[in-house]
């Protein structure tokens, strides 16, 4: 066998520091707290409620995703317009804008001295300190992703098979419906997750937005803050691992199995 | 009828100049030309598919030029296919038939009548990823033909097959366009497809057409250089099949196999016709006399016109070997070739 290249090695090494600067720290968290300790947390009704207060709000976000994003990931993958380059960058605004800063301008629209806000009190919606604040942010910071996966996944389907439903007779509504949406699924599942794992762990715009309801890396802060590291650390893992767990399932749905088309 | 006349279309770099075409009802008509020519444009403005600058396309009389494309009767079939792979293939031809007015009865017969005509009725429960390419490309064309359309668009329908498969569907093409009154436009870059399935063709280069006529007519008087150039054999000879003999004319040209039909055409490439003074000691069973007619210079070669009874042969011969034979018009000389690069379709 011919001698490895020094960059070979070099590759190598780096890629083992890179694992290892992010297991390590994962690996320490979930193993520091006793199984006593995390057996006591799940009978903590504060602890399960945001955990579920983070899961809901979450998979509510990446549903909001779905409706408006898709429609739009269509339009951005299959058509060519003046400004089309400007929509897609502010599509990723979200991305690039510091977290709390998100969290600030979102009020500044929500609040009394806006007329969205005043609109919004009169129709009884209340952004500032509720589960639908927490869902605005979220939706927020994840449409991007949804957005941007689902458009690459469309780019991939063939126009042509879109052309050929079209001269078959089909409408665009339903050579969308019954050609592109059902071969994008998995595209739509991907940019579920991503959509969902990004509004999971969320912290910064959430907490100038809404403190209570607490969702979960609200409440791990708080405990950290106001009891130390032991305290939150239960409460992490429990994040983690019910999050990993939702993820794997979804992702193995998402997976090519061979016959799932 | 489709009329097309004056079709600009801008499509990025892309241009389609003025595009004038005129195809009977009924007609088997053949597009040809280069890669990168603008054919699958074409098939796609008149499929409504390519946004249209200008002009007007027109398909039985009715102004089609802004129309949406489901709306047009005209149906497309892609050299990929095209198929749906999350659908099987029953589902993929019965795909346009909701769309359709028509009843449940006569759109189960029109089925029926198509998996017979195409020999696929075995394959209607599978995926298109278990077909082999002249598979997929029968279900494409039923797909394309269970709606009924005044039009159907081919995209290379012959070339992405393997040599078995291609011979089979061009038959296959032949077959469904006479069984049916729909009007087929081809795009191809085979010459012989064209031979022997259209009557009409045109040719394209560089988003313009360039010739239209019949078939025999571009082969044999081509335009201009680029469709001399781009048709390539020259020639071309109408011929009775008899075993491996071919009857052109009074001359009797042995081919390398049997021919399926009892007549058809055959081609030899003018580089591939020896000129020689004696009989020469090969192996070419074909070698006729023949007297020189003309003599055109083409650079490093000469293309040297040979009338052997009442046909012409054209001949490519380096100058240097036309000098040593002292070639010139009236000269009696042998024209022989070998049986192998006979071609016959």
């Amino acid at each position: 066998m011919a001698r490895r290249e020094p960059f070979f090695w070099v590759s190598v090494s780096c890629g083992i520091v890179v694992l290892a600067f992010i297991l390590l720290p994962l690996w320490e968290m979930l193993t520091a707290p006793s199984y006593a300790m995390l057996k006591e947390t799940l009978h903590d009704k504060t602890v399960l409620h945001s955990i579920w207060l983070s899961i809901y709000t979450a998979f509510a976000a990446a549903a909001i995703a779905f409706v408006f994003g898709t429609p739009l990931a269509y339009v951005l993958a299959r058509t060519h317009f003046r400004g089309k380059r400007l929509v897609e960058g502010i599509i990723d605004l979200p991305i690039v804008i510091p977290h709390p800063v998100v969290g600030i301008a979102i009020l500044g629209v929500a609040g009394r001295n806006h007329w969205l806000g005043q609109v919004m009190s009169e129709l009884g919606l209340r952004i500032m300190g509720s589960t639908t604040g927490i869902i605005t942010v979220l939706t927020f910071v994840g449409m991007p992703f949804y957005i941007n996966t689902l458009k690459s996944g469309i780019e991939a389907i063939s126009p042509r098979l879109e052309n050929v439903a079209r001269s078959l007779g089909a409408p665009l509504w339903s050579t969308f419906a019954r050609i592109t949406f059902p071969l994008a699924w998995r595209s739509v599942l991907v940019g579920f997750i991503m959509c969902c794992a990004r509004a999971i762990s969320e912290f910064g715009a959430v907490v100038v937005v809404a403190y209570h309801p607490m969702i979960a890396p609200v409440l791990i802060y708080e405990r950290y803050e106001a009891y130390g590291l032991k305290y939150s650390q239960p409460v992490a893992v429990w994040l983690v691992l019910v999050c990993l767990t939702l993820f794997l399932v979804l992702r193995a749905l998402a997976l090519p199995g061979k016959k799932a088309a | 009828m489709i009329e097309i006349s004056k079709l600009k279309v801008h499509l990025g770099e892309f241009r389609l100049k003025d595009i004038d075409l005129c195809i009977d009802e009924g007609a088997f008509f053949v597009l040809m030309g280069p890669t990168g020519a603008g054919k699958t444009v074409l098939l796609e403005a008149i499929a409504g598919l390519t946004p249209v600058l200008g002009g007007r396309i027109a398909v039985g009389g009715r102004d089609i030029t802004r129309l949406a494309p489901e709306k047009r009767g005209v149906g497309i079939v892609y050299q990929d296919y095209a198929l749906f792979s999350h659908l099987t293939v029953e589902r993929n031809i019965t795909f346009g038939l909701r769309y359709q007015r028509h009843d449940r009865a006569a759109a189960g017969k029109g089925l029926s009548r198509l998996v017979d005509e195409l020999g696929i009725g075995h394959l209607l429960g599978r995926h298109p990823e278990t077909l082999s390419g002249g598979e997929l490309q029968r279900v494409a064309l039923a797909r394309a033909l269970i709606v009924e359309p005044r039009v159907i668009l081919l995209d290379e329908p012959l070339s992405a097959l393997d040599q078995g498969f291609r011979e089979e569907i061009r038959l296959l093409l032949k077959e469904l366009h006479r069984s049916s009154r729909v009007t087929f436009f081809m795009v191809t870059h085979d010459f012989s497809e064209a031979l022997t399935l259209a009557t009409k063709a045109a040719i394209m280069h560089e988003g313009a057409i360039v010739q239209t006529g019949a078939v025999r007519d571009i082969f044999q008087r081509p335009a201009c250089a680029f469709v001399a150039d781009f048709v390539g054999m020259k020639n071309i000879l109408p011929a009775f099949f008899d075993g491996t003999t071919a009857k052109v004319g009074v001359l009797s040209i042995e081919i390398p196999h049997r021919h399926r039909n009892s007549s058809g055409y055959l081609a030899i490439r003018p580089e591939d016709i020896v000129l020689s003074l004696k009989p020469l000691e090969s192996s070419m069973r074909n070698s006729f006399t023949g007297v020189i007619t003309g003599i055109i210079d083409q650079g490093f070669l000469y293309e040297v016109h040979v009338a052997v009874q009442d046909l012409v042969l054209r001949s490519l011969i380096t100058k240097g070997a036309a000098v040593d034979l002292g070639l010139d018009i009236g000269l009696g000389v042998l024209v022989s070739f070998k049986t192998s690069t006979v071609h016959t379709f």
